[in-house]
């Protein structure tokens, strides 16, 4: 059986050492080169102008910061817009990322479990620092959700610090494994396209155009989850119980 | 039985997951309709949680694909 994980394989294009450290260049750091290239590209060439009647561009570059600054509101408040630079950059790099992997011959970086694994991680400990700045020791109280009789104390701490602990863990997999998980159908319908032949094969062909129409769309979706819970993790650290209406 | 018809019926059983996910995406669409059909106002609240919770319940299908994916590789 072909090892359908042979198109994830990274091997080495470059090789460079630093101290000792492999900081070899391989396709997924040309890759994530492209994506904050082209990102960064478009968005300054969108903000850069500021006419009163937007060009195409500048549009373009509003509605995605109107849209985020949407997303930090609903999620956060108002004085959740302070991690405006963190949430958005976060959000763009894996938009782009995602929807450059879509091309044939590119690279999802997002299908690296070590990308959104850092991710993750750092949004987590981020979380963590901010609750124990903000609220010292009382930061604990997060273990306890509000109106828990006393009794069921020992009961609910441990299944809520087992959810905090699966937070980062669930974040990172969810979006590695959506990425994945897309590719590996969409390599796997091309391969019943190619060995049905003409007669049979435009069926699996089809489909494999609907699942890229598809996989665009969650190419979005996967986004905007991991800005969204991102924002919920960062809220709940920063009013802990305060803000219930908002954090759903 | 030996241990590579093991690791395949393992990989094939962590499919079986695909199921419960089936079945939560289809009460979350289902739901969805619902509250329209009922309240068409509130179709863009709404439709924003929806396709929250059809990432979240997708993600949990994906873990047993992940799961598959452990076991092909400590089949080796």
């Amino acid at each position: 059986m072909e090892n359908p994980l042979h198109p994830f394989e990274l091997h080495q294009l470059v090789h460079l050492s630093l101290f000792g450290l492999d900081i070899s260049l391989n396709k997924a750091v040309l890759i994530m080169w492209v994506v904050v290239g082209l990102a960064a590209t478009l968005l300054v060439l969108g903000g850069t102008s500021r006419r009163l009647v937007p060009t195409k561009l500048q549009s373009l570059a509003e509605m995605l910061v109107e849209f985020i600054r949407g997303i930090i509101l609903d999620t956060m408040g108002q004085d959740g817009l302070k991690f405006f630079p963190l949430v958005g950059t976060l959000f763009v790099f894996i938009l782009f990322s995602n929807l450059l992997g879509l091309i044939p011959g590119s690279y999802t970086v997002t299908s690296q479990i070590v990308v959104t694994g850092v991710f993750a991680l750092m949004v987590y400990g981020l979380s963590l620092v901010l609750g124990f700045l903000l609220h010292g020791i009382k930061f604990l109280g997060i273990l306890v959700p509000p109106g828990t009789p006393g009794w069921l104390l020992p009961l609910m701490m441990p299944i809520e610090l087992i959810s905090q602990l699966a937070r980062p863990i669930s974040l990172a997999v969810r979006l590695f494994a959506n990425m994945t998980a897309g590719h590996v159908i969409l390599g796997v319908l091309f391969g019943l396209a190619i060995t049905g032949g003409v007669l049979i094969g435009w069926l699996p062909f089809a489909f494999t155009i609907a699942m890229n129409a598809l996989e665009v769309g969650i190419a979005f979706i996967q986004a905007y989850i991991f800005t969204v819970l991102t924002c919920v993790y960062l809220g709940d650290a920063m009013h802990l119980h305060g803000h219930e209406e908002h954090a759903h | 039985m030996d241990s590579a018809a093991a690791a395949l019926l393992g990989m094939g059983l962590a499919a079986a997951g695909f199921a419960g996910a089936g079945v939560g995406i289809g009460y979350i669409f289902g739901k969805m309709i619902e509250a329209v059909a009922r309240q068409p106002e509130a179709e863009a609240r709404v439709g924003k949680y929806m396709w929250i919770g059809f990432a979240l319940v997708e993600a949990i299908a994906l873990y047993g694909l992940v799961i598959a994916f452990i076991i092909m590789g400590l089949r080796k």
